[in-house]
């Protein structure tokens, strides 16, 4: 939208809003881009009210326990970054903070691993969902290497055992050229920078998967989905209950 | 310490004691802390419970779902 007239009034969102979608601006990239993902995910599929009878299981809750584990990991580490680590060795809110830390990752791992069983035993790569599970399988591979660092940054006598124990077999790889378990300054910048970056990223990425496909349909439910055929591309959308 | 830390301290450092080289378990060439060993296993039966556990849903509670 062009503004023609410098002195007119100065036009309100509304009016953009208004001006959005004309014909004529169609071959632009923006318009391209929001029409495309909107088309892919709507917000009642982003954000459904509704699921499948099927996820009526406790086995569906692991996904979101790990993303809620992963969301106090973050908030923990913020805090944990902002005081240092002679705040979370000394005070006692910082243990405490510090322990908070820990221990979520420990939920994260857990309920990860009991989701991605899960997975495996529903099978839930098919109807054109690969790349979801390729996507699960990553995270939990770089998430063992966030979790490994953030093991060799606690500055302690354990992240002195685990670094030595753990550099011959790096090193046997040939990675410890340019990763380096006993360099203090590069773990812990991996650990608060790189990994946590690529976990959310992937997560993110994983979850709008998850959004685009749907659950993937149980193998018993194959007959209880009116109009779905077993093993299609749309098995698993959000059919109501 | 406190009492209550104190009491907790005793039953549970008697349990779990952290102040010596840890436990493992040796089955061929896998060898594993019994810590590993205890946190696959609660792993195994929270996986299972999931499993066999109802879900209470909003149809149990007599809404449409």
């Amino acid at each position: 939208m062009t503004i023609a007239d410098p002195k007119a009034p100065r036009p309100d969102q509304a009016d953009l809003d208004k001006a959005a979608d004309r014909p004529e601006d169609a071959d632009q990239w923006t318009a391209k881009i929001r029409t495309a993902a909107v088309e892919a995910l709507p917000p009642q599929r982003m954000l459904p009210d509704r699921q499948p009878a099927y996820v009526a299981s406790w086995i569906y809750v692991f996904g979101v326990t790990t993303i809620a584990a992963l969301c106090m990991v973050i908030a923990t580490g913020f805090v944990l970054a902002i005081f240092g680590p002679n705040w979370w060795h000394v005070s006692s809110t910082g243990l405490f903070v510090n322990s908070l830390h820990l221990w979520s990752v420990e939920i994260f791992m857990f309920a990860m691993v009991i989701h991605l069983w899960g997975k495996f035993f529903m099978a839930a790569w098919r109807g054109k969902r690969k790349a979801t599970w390729i996507s699960g399988v990553v995270v939990f591979l770089v998430s063992v290497g966030a979790a490994f660092t953030g093991y060799l940054s606690q500055q302690n006598f354990d992240s002195q055992w685990i670094s030595t124990q753990a550099k011959d077999g790096i090193n046997s790889t040939g990675a410890g050229a340019i990763f380096n378990v006993t360099n203090f300054g590069q773990m812990i910048m991996w650990h608060i920078v790189l990994l946590p970056l690529v976990v959310v990223a992937l997560v993110g990425l994983h979850v709008l998967m998850v959004r685009l496909r749907g659950v993937v349909t149980p193998f018993a439910a194959k007959n209880e989905t009116p109009g779905v055929q077993p093993g299609s591309d749309t098995a698993g959308a959000e059919v109501q209950a | 310490m406190s009492a209550i830390a104190l009491v907790f301290g005793t039953l549970f450092g008697a349990l779990i004691d952290l102040n010596k080289p840890g436990n493992y378990i040796h089955w061929g060439f896998i060898q594993m802390s019994y810590g590993n060993l205890i946190v696959i296993i609660l792993m195994v039966i929270v996986f299972f419970a999931a499993i066999l556990i109802p879900f209470k849903t909003h149809k149990d509670k007599g809404g449409d779902r």
